[in-house]
């Protein structure tokens, strides 16, 4: 199981790297490569040349600003998972990373490729979706649902990379979170996974609260919810298409993101209490 | 291409493929087997080697991406011919293994882990080498020498 | 009759450390594809994409156009120097290769194999090799395969039924009239295999100046070398297979005599040494190591105190596209045909029907754990249909202590057994009936599963010919060769490969027994074959008791020798003298020490006993204790001894995601008298483990509709990690068996013949409420969760 043969070269800048895809359309760009390395090595890829960032000065940074939280694409989801000052401004997304793959793909695989890969069932995407975050790109910046497409397709132009993901950072006098997913075993693809956050503001008014799925659905989706109930929730997933395989169908994903759904907000909703 | 890898604190400067992965690098061209190939796309754990210390998968990391990091495999873990660390002494004590495929990769896991968290909870040593797949042991032994380990290494450092 | 060697022992059963884990834990171990040989070239199979065609072209001229390629071996090329593959059913007209010829019979099937001077470039090459086929209907589902009218996978054989036996044992419609209660039910076990993380690696080079085949090969495979000299058209002695490769785990499927017939045909034509070492895909798909895939139906005759007094089981088992012995994996379970039940008589019916599927390799148990998952199951349904508890319906069927050896109706009779106490000693644990009420008052749905199998041990090869009269092999030994040098060392040889299984401390352990001198002081090697005396190989849960045999009767002897030299020394009768620790004491206080005796045998022959030859060094060839006669009336005793598990789980699951979790695993386990406790206790729990992926994650799914593989990596083919294995209780007993050396049973299949039965059984007690059941495996979470849904539905 060994790769196609390829041309492996380090970009120093966003700006090398963006020409050097803007020059080969079948250039590909590794960042921490726990999804590419088995795609190459199954051949299930075959770029003429593989451009790795990991060098670039700065995309590994994480930003945390009095309206954002930015995170550069090469933020490894350990960096992430061992992240004080993102626990607190953005603690869904810590929440969430300990369910991204195992100790040691999390010490390799990136916020960037993540985003770029666009697996259905990736906890990164789900949690940018449910945020409402922005995608950055040498091209634009794409709201998370502007995106993400369908299953390993997103709106990323040709030529074009992802270099960061961005979070609005709402003020907040109390937050709770909530995550939950179900996988066949603990640590893989999920079949369906929930992600919440409610937020109490500081006067009182009515409570925020941002509820999505993933998994279970092509790509990540925020749910447009009447309220915080599970009649409701059932109703936002009912018009929505759920993916089968040969472990979980369509039935079991949609049960299975209500259920995930309801054991995130309230999860969310006694840490909020707390 | 030439690559400059540092593999047990030596620099080697390797003439490999471009496509080639650390795995392979390792094996086939610094000649060290004791990392060794399961899936050979991310799964198993198996070809797991410590970079700057952290536990990875060396199949999802082609060679040159190492360069400029420092490798660690069980050969650099072994203090000597004929030694054991601590931790590999600990595998040997509660026999946690059976075929030796996977444990290089375990025991590597477990350096990791024990010099983050000296004294991991079992769920802590579970969710530490969930990654690495054995299929011989159910995992029991192997638990049980972690958390050996890391009692001796609690005690060896206490005055 | 074997001598018994009774307890208490100096070192047997000791906790002691295992001596192979110190090269292991070093990433010392010495594993086929760590060989590295000069000049040696590389292998990469071209593999069918369709599950059934007729190879109309093979054009492999763009890959061999490639620099660095050496050679493109298509099937037909390979069949005209080669004998085929063995075969063992009685099938003469379904003839295998290690490539296709003519004719693909799987999707993922060998076709060509690809040489050249590096792995990833031989992978580049076989992109190039241009097959051109016509596809040809094809069958993937084993009972459409028996259908009249289906695509035949082997037209020649004239149907898809490689195997046809039909057996009665007793009065079996008598107990069935008489009987005041009757079920019947079908259960399913779906192909998983025990999937090693080593893949299959062979190396083989030919020299030519001396006409020998040297095999460095990660097997565990009876009857290797002569397979392949066989195969090769080589006489026995021109095969040398290496048998001190540490093996990276097998389990039953590391058989790999294609890919080492292959290899060393290859070596031999172009004059390398050649190197394959499957990568995932290739064994997940065409390394031919799936495991047996079976619909069981099943009828039970009892009574109202839900006593089982007859079985009619029919077995069919799809075993894809060729047979090689796969077909034997419903012959084995004949053995233990009943469990540990006293059932009276028995209707059994083996049917092993191919199909355009990945062939079947032996997996751990060759067949017993599927049938005692479908005996589980049949022991459960009495109970309920009775409102009885289950642990009383198995009091009220086990075989009683007192009764053994017990003879079953198949005719083996079992060696030793205390079923019941097991069972007592382990349900006092927990009161895991308990635990489960209160979980289920939490709102979760939670089951107690119960499972008591044998784990039939020590194993010949009796159903080989119970299945297939023309097979008249029914030696099955073991070996062991001790020598003792001139300066006093042990060194005891092994002559097999090992896997895992602590063999060498085994022997080790088994002779420093016998010697009375510290295990650590025996150096234990494993010659290559030429250099071999006969072995049969790790199978059938077979080497505690065979090797462990062999090495006490080698041992015996060499304690004899030492007794002959001192008596004809001290000019005394041997019968005066005493063994101990190596040295011999006379009854007057004179004794020999052990460094004496060497000296003597080594180097002093004028103090040699007259006409016994110098050096000290013995051997034996030790047959399964229960001999080896032919079949008659189509019964026979199968393997010697019998060990017992009683598997005693809670199970507690979420009513909607259904993603069962395991909260309590509790077994009893008696395998005799335990030789190293830490080994067995290993091969228990990654026996739970690998039950544990049968029940619930692991399956070689297909779709039908295309015939291709749907799980044929590690991202689909789901193996448990640390996450999905729970705690352990162990519960020990020792029931000695009266036929081995140190009443020893075998332990190397334990745990995993009735984990899947166990989990089974918890997840149908914790659906019961809600009034469905599932018998089939694997219980995915949306089955479990779609059957629910359809209650309420």
């Amino acid at each position: 199981m060994k790769p196609a043969p390829f041309e492996y070269i380090r970009a120093e800048t966003v700006l090398q790297a963006q020409e050097w895809l803007a020059a080969d359309p079948e250039a590909r760009v590794i960042a921490g490569g726990q999804t590419l390395m088995p795609m190459l090595a199954m051949r299930l890829v075959r770029p003429t040349r593989v451009i790795d960032i990991a060098g670039i000065a700065g995309l590994d940074e994480i930003a945390v600003t009095a309206d954002h939280v930015t995170l550069g694409a090469m933020v490894r989801q350990v960096a992430v998972e061992r992240s004080a000052a993102l626990a607190q401004a953005l603690p869904l997304l810590s929440k969430a990373i300990r369910f991204v793959g195992h100790p040691p793909t999390r010490r390799r695989g990136t916020i960037g490729g993540s985003v770029a890969n666009a697996d259905p069932a990736a906890e990164i995407a789900l949690v940018a979706m449910t945020l409402g975050a922005e995608v950055l790109t040498t091209a634009d910046a794409f709201a998370a649902r502007d995106f993400f497409l369908a299953p390993m397709t997103t709106a990323l132009p040709a030529g074009a990379m992802v270099t960061g993901l961005r979070f609005p950072r709402v003020a907040a006098a109390r937050r709770g979170t909530g995550f939950a997913e179900v996988a066949m075993r603990q640590g893989d693809y999920a079949m369906a996974a929930a992600a919440c956050e409610l937020v109490l503001g500081a006067g009182g008014e009515v409570p925020s609260l941002r509820l999505g799925i993933g998994g279970a659905t092509p790509v990540p989706v925020l749910l447009d919810l009447a309220a915080p109930t599970r009649d409701a929730v059932a109703a936002a997933l009912a018009p929505l298409e759920m993916m089968h395989d040969p472990n979980a169908g369509a039935g079991y994903r949609r049960r299975a993101a209500l259920a995930l759904a309801m054991q995130a907000l309230d999860e969310a909703q006694r840490e909020v209490m707390a | 291409m030439k690559l400059a890898l540092n593999v047990n604190g030596t620099d080697r400067v390797l003439e490999l493929e471009d496509r080639t992965s650390l795995l392979d690098a390792l094996r086939d061209g610094v000649g060290l087997k004791g990392t060794h190939a399961g899936c050979e796309h991310g799964v198993c754990g198996t070809c797991t080697v410590l970079l700057d210390g952290e536990a990875v998968r060396s199949c999802l990391i082609l060679a040159a991406q190492a360069e400029g990091h420092a490798v660690t495999t069980i050969e650099g873990v072994t203090p000597g011919p004929g030694e054991l660390s601590i931790v590999q002494d600990s595998f040997v004590e509660t026999h946690g293994m059976q075929c030796g495929y996977c444990t290089p990769g375990m025991v590597l896991a477990a350096v990791a882990l024990l010099r983050d968290n000296p004294a991991p909870t079992r769920d802590e040593i579970v969710e530490a080498i969930s990654g690495n797949l054995c299929r011989c042991t159910g995992y029991g032994q192997i638990v049980e020498a972690i958390a050996l380990a890391a009692e001796r290494l609690q005690r060896s450092n206490t005055p | 009759m074997t001598v018994q060697l009774q307890p208490p022992f100096r070192y047997v059963g000791k906790k002691r450390r295992v001596r192979e884990d110190r090269r292991f834990v070093a990433g010392g171990g010495h594993y086929a594809a760590d060989l590295v040989l000069a000049g040696m070239l590389h292998c990469a199979p071209v593999q069918s994409e369709h599950p059934a065609a007729r190879i109309v072209a093979i054009d492999a001229s763009a890959a061999l156009a490639l620099p660095g390629v050496h050679a493109v071996l298509t099937g037909a090329q390979l069949a005209a120097a080669s004998e085929p593959l063995m075969n063992g059913a009685n099938t003469p007209l379904v003839v295998r290769y290690p490539l296709a010829v003519g004719q693909v019979r799987y999707a993922g099937e060998w076709v060509a194999m690809v040489v050249a001077e590096t792995r990833a470039l031989a992978e580049d090459a076989r992109e190039l090799v241009q097959v051109e086929y016509e596809q040809l209907p094809f069958v993937t589902d084993g009972e459409a395969a028996m259908v009249e009218g289906a695509p035949l996978v082997h037209p020649p054989h004239g149907s898809n039924v490689l195997l046809d036996r039909h057996f009665f044992w007793g009065p079996v419609e008598e107990r069935f009239a008489a009987a005041p209660r009757k079920l019947a039910y079908r259960v399913r076990w779906a192909r998983s295999s025990t999937v090693p993380l080593e893949t299959f690696a062979v190396t083989a080079q030919w020299d030519a100046s001396q006409d020998v085949l040297d095999v460095w090969a990660s097997i565990q495979m009876p009857k290797f070398p002569d397979q392949i000299a066989r195969s090769l058209r080589l006489p026995g002695n021109a095969v040398r297979v290496h048998y001190d490769v540490d093996v990276g785990g097998s389990y039953g499927v590391k058989r790999g005599i294609k890919h080492a017939v292959l290899v060393g045909h290859l070596a031999r034509a172009l004059g390398r040494p050649v190197r394959l070492v499957e990568d995932r895909l290739e064994n997940m798909t065409g390394g031919d190591m799936q495991g047996p895939e079976r619909v069981f139906d099943v009828e039970l005759a009892y009574d109202d105190d839900g006593r089982v007094h007859a079985m009619k089981m029919r077995a069919l088992d799809n075993v894809g596209a060729y047979a090689g012995r796969s077909p034997f994996q419903l012959g084995k379970p004949i053995g233990a045909i009943v469990g540990p039940y006293a059932i009276e008589a028995v209707e059994y019916h083996a049917l092993a029907v191919a199909s355009n599927k990945t062939p079947q390799e032996a997996v751990r148990g060759f067949g017993q754990a599927p049938t005692n998952y479908a005996l589980e199951t049949g022991i459960d349904k009495v109970a309920a249909a009775l409102g009885l508890d289950r642990l009383e319906v198995r009091r009220r069927n086990f075989i009683r202590a007192e009764q053994f050896p017990y003879l079953i109706p198949s005719g083996t009779t079992y060696d030793s057994g205390n079923y019941h106490g097991l069972l007592e000693k382990t349900v006092a644990v927990a009161d895991l009936f308990a635990e489960r009420d209160a979980l289920r008052a939490q709102g979760l749905l939670a089951g107690v599963g119960i499972a008591s199998c044998l784990e039939p041990s020590g194993g010949n090869s009796s159903f080989e010919p119970l299945l297939n009269p023309m097979n008249r092999t029914t030696t099955w030994m073991e070996s062991c060769r001790i020598h003792v040098d001139a300066l006093g060392g042990i060194t005891a040889a092994m002559h097999t490969t090992t896997s895992g299984q602590a063999h060498e401390t085994l022997v080790s352990v088994a002779v420093a027994e016998v010697m009375e001198i510290p295990p650590e002081r025996i150096r234990v090697i494993r010659p290559d074959s030429l250099a071999s005396l006969p072995s049969n190989s790790p199978v059938g849960s077979r080497m505690a008791i065979m090797l462990g045999g062999a090495a006490v009767r080698a041992a015996q002897k060499l304690r004899a020798q030492l007794l002959a030299i001192a008596a004809h020394d001290l000019g005394v009768s041997p019968l005066e003298l005493r063994y101990s620790e190596g040295d011999v004491h006379a009854a007057d206080g004179r004794k020999l020490t052990w460094q004496e005796l060497v000296v003597i045998a080594h180097r002093e022959y004028f103090r040699l006993p007259p006409g016994v030859e110098p050096g000290l060094s013995a051997s034996s060839i030790y047959m399964v204790p229960t001999g080896g006669e032919l079949p008659k009336d189509d019964k026979v005793q199968m393997y010697p001894c019998h060990s017992f598990e009683f598997h005693y789980i809670l199970v507690a699951m979420d009513r909607v995601l259904c993603r069962p979790q395991i909260r309590r695993y509790i077994i009893g386990h008696d395998c005799g008298q335990v030789i190293s406790p830490d080994v067995v206790k290993g091969m228990t729990l990654g026996g739970i483990a690998h039950g544990i992926g049968a029940a619930l994650l692991e399956e070689f799914s297909i779709d039908a509709q295309t015939g291709q593989p749907t799980a044929a990596s590690f991202m689909d083919y789901l193996l448990p990690s640390a996450h999905e294995v729970p705690p352990v209780e162990i519960v020990h007993q020792t029931t000695r068996s009266p036929l081995t050396v140190f009443g020893q049973k075998g332990s190397g299949e334990s745990g995993y013949l009735g984990s899947p039965a166990a989990i089974a059984g918890a997840i149908n007690d914790a659906l019961a409420p809600h009034g469905v059941r599932v018998d089939q495996l694997p219980m995915r979470p949306a089955l479990l969760s779609d059957l629910l849904e359809g209650t309420h539905a």
